[in-house]
């Protein structure tokens, strides 16, 4: 019987278990090494100025952390440092739009922020006047988007239940064909068709013979460009639905529209809302359909479906390229309003949704 | 009021494809019966026909005559709905109302067929709970959702719901597959005692809980991979496990034949 000889190991201390590792603090101090020598660099040589010295200092960066790693604890835990650091700076990156989008957002949109923003229209405000306000447009906004929402979330869901639940060959590949084709309309195209069947065709029999610009005809406009958005996502939604639920109802013998009712629209509900917004927040941004169907305007039109409309995209355009020094900011401030607008629509859906349900 | 339920030259396709063939047999009321046989050799093909579940998946149809108490359920007249109440089905995998609370799943069947009183439903939620044995365990937390449960209690939660409508039938796929010892005793007392109101039809693989908790017992089997799967022997539980008359059987239920 042989033995082999292995050493005595102390408890709590095997060998084979444990691995040099670099001190905590080693990552800072390469990073900060890092943005030391890119800054050395670029000052030194004079090319480039602040962000070339980013851009350098990550590079340095993952080269030293890689080269320290693989020296102290090995080429597995090096590649996998250099990776994670990687992925942390690619997910700062794609942040940094955003951050910079609301910082810019809010540092030039509070100025305007007023109660008379809120509470006036741009009827009779002249181009010395610093006053004025985009009432007319988030009414407009609202009323639209509003509008196009009523029409397009039953139908769009109605759609979407068609072709997962209801749907057998060719009709549905067709269906879903068209909702593809729809989804990659762009929106001057969809505001150019409206206002060639609607503003030009139907609305003279409805407005003794004239044709006019309308709120509802945007509104018609934005349900071209929400409804296809609505049908992809309300579709997906409904397929993540497991078979098994539907079983589950159906052998209570509830029958079929009362199962997809109850059971498989609920279940979907926060997914379908998500969507919904997605839709809502796109068709809110939209400028070219208002413009060329509801003609935008500067008074306060709280009729949707007589005489122009402005809405808060297309004041926001209006303002950004108007000659007046004050314009700059009214632009600024309305552009504030309507991401504050779909932020708060958002969280109030998301949270209707959540209403009645558990935590998940 | 339980149920006699007669298949006669029964044949299940999946589109093109024959899952069973000819399978022609009798489940006397107020017992349990339990299918067995390999994987893939049409046992829940079987079951869910017996319900119209099988009609469901796409390209899925049924030849051949299923009656109960002499009613024919693949009649034209016949309303799927109805026949489902009738005969209610627990799956293998518990399946509860994931935007539900326990309470809400128990009457689920009751409420989405258009019952509305709350004492109705208050009653009927605590009977099926306590036909479950899931009554004490659950009593104070009704409002809870019925996804918080534990895999055994969600399974007796799905049997609680399937027997609030009051069927006459309750078909059990593989009930216990998912589930640990114990909560499978808890479900084979339960079949014990739902015995005496309802006609019970059990797929399962446990051979022990198939020779544990049925009366008759009915044993499926394939040729090969692609043939359709057919009726080997159909007889007294205690029969098919001490001195079965084919041989097959006996292969199978002594594990020489998987």
């Amino acid at each position: 019987m042989t033995v082999t000889s292995t050493p005595p190991v102390a408890p709590g201390r095997n060998p084979q278990l444990r691995a040099r590792r670099l001190p905590v603090v080693a990552p800072v101090g390469i990073a900060v090494a890092a943005v030391a020598v890119a800054a050395v660099l670029v000052h030194g040589t004079g090319i480039g100025g602040a962000a070339l010295v980013v851009a350098l200092a990550v590079l340095l960066h993952l080269v030293g952390l890689y080269a320290a790693s693989s020296a102290v604890e090995g080429r597995r835990r090096a590649r996998d440092r250099t990776w994670s650091a990687l992925i942390h700076s690619a997910s700062v990156l794609a942040l940094l739009p955003l951050a910079s989008v609301v910082w810019t957002l809010v540092s030039n949109g509070l100025d305007r922020m007023d109660r008379n923003f809120f509470l006036t229209s741009m009827n009779n405000i002249g181009a010395r006047d610093p006053h004025g306000g985009a009432y007319h447009a988030i009414v407009g906004t609202l009323e639209q988007v509003g509008i196009a929402t009523l029409i397009t979330v039953p139908v769009g869901i109605a759609c979407a239940i068609y072709v997962v639940e209801y749907g057998r060959g060719g009709l549905t590949q067709l269906i879903r064909f068209f909702v593809d084709v729809m989804t990659g309309i762009p929106s001057i195209v969809a505001g150019l068709f409206v206002l060639a069947f609607w503003i030009l065709i139907v609305s003279p029999y409805l407005n003794d013979g004239r044709p006019g610009y309308s709120g509802f005809a945007a509104s018609l406009a934005l349900s071209v460009l929400m409804l296809p958005t609505i049908v992809r996502s309300t579709e997906e939604m409904l397929r993540l639905v497991p078979a098994s639920l539907r079983e589950g109802a159906y052998a209570l013998g509830v029958a079929r529209w009362k199962t997809i009712l109850r059971i498989v629209l609920p279940t979907a509900a926060p997914g379908i809302v998500t969507g919904v917004m997605l839709a809502v927040a796109r068709a809110a941004g939209e400028t070219a359909p208002v413009l060329l169907v509801a003609g935008g305007g500067a008074a306060i039109n709280l009729n949707p479906f007589e005489n122009n409309q402005s809405s808060l995209a297309l004041f926001v355009y209006q303002q950004a390229g108007d000659a007046s020094r004050y314009a700059p900011a009214r632009a600024w401030a309305a552009a504030l309003t309507l991401v504050a607008l779909v932020l708060v629509l958002t969280i109030t859906a998301k949270l209707l949704a959540r209403r009645n349900r558990f935590g998940r | 009021m339980a149920t006699r339920i007669e298949a006669t030259n029964v044949t299940a396709y999946y589109g093109s494809f024959k899952a069973i063939e000819n399978i022609t047999l009798t489940v006397e009321p107020k017992t349990v019966t339990a299918l067995i046989g390999p994987s893939g050799c049409g046992k829940s093909t079987f079951l869910r026909s017996i319900n119209r579940m099988h009609e469901v998946v796409p390209g899925a149809r049924v030849d051949g005559r299923l009656t109960i108490d002499g009613q024919d359920i693949y009649a034209r007249d016949v309303d799927v709905t109805a026949v489902r109440r009738m005969i209610g089905m627990v799956f293998q995998r518990p399946n509860p109302f994931p935007t539900m609370s326990i309470f809400e799943n128990v009457v689920a069947g009751l409420r989405l067929n258009g019952v509305r009183r709350r004492s109705v439903l208050e009653e009927a939620a605590e009977r099926a709970l306590r036909a479950a044995n899931l009554w004490d365990e659950v009593k104070d937390r009704l409002g809870k959702p019925g996804a918080g449960l534990s895999g055994g209690q969600q399974q007796r939660l799905c049997i609680a719901r399937t027997i609030a409508v009051e069927p006459q039938v309750v078909l059990m796929d593989e009930p216990c597959s998912a589930l640990d010892p114990i909560s499978t005793l808890a479900i084979e007392d339960l079949m014990f005692r739902l015995k005496d109101r309802y006609t019970i039809i059990i797929v399962t693989h446990n051979m022990q809980q198939a020779a544990r908790v049925s009366d008759r017992t009915a044993f499926f089997s394939i040729e090969r991979t692609g043939e359709p799967g057919r009726l080997v022997e159909y007889d007294d539980t205690q029969k098919i496990f001490s001195n079965p008359r084919e041989k097959r059987t006996e292969d199978y239920i002594t594990g020489r034949f998987g």
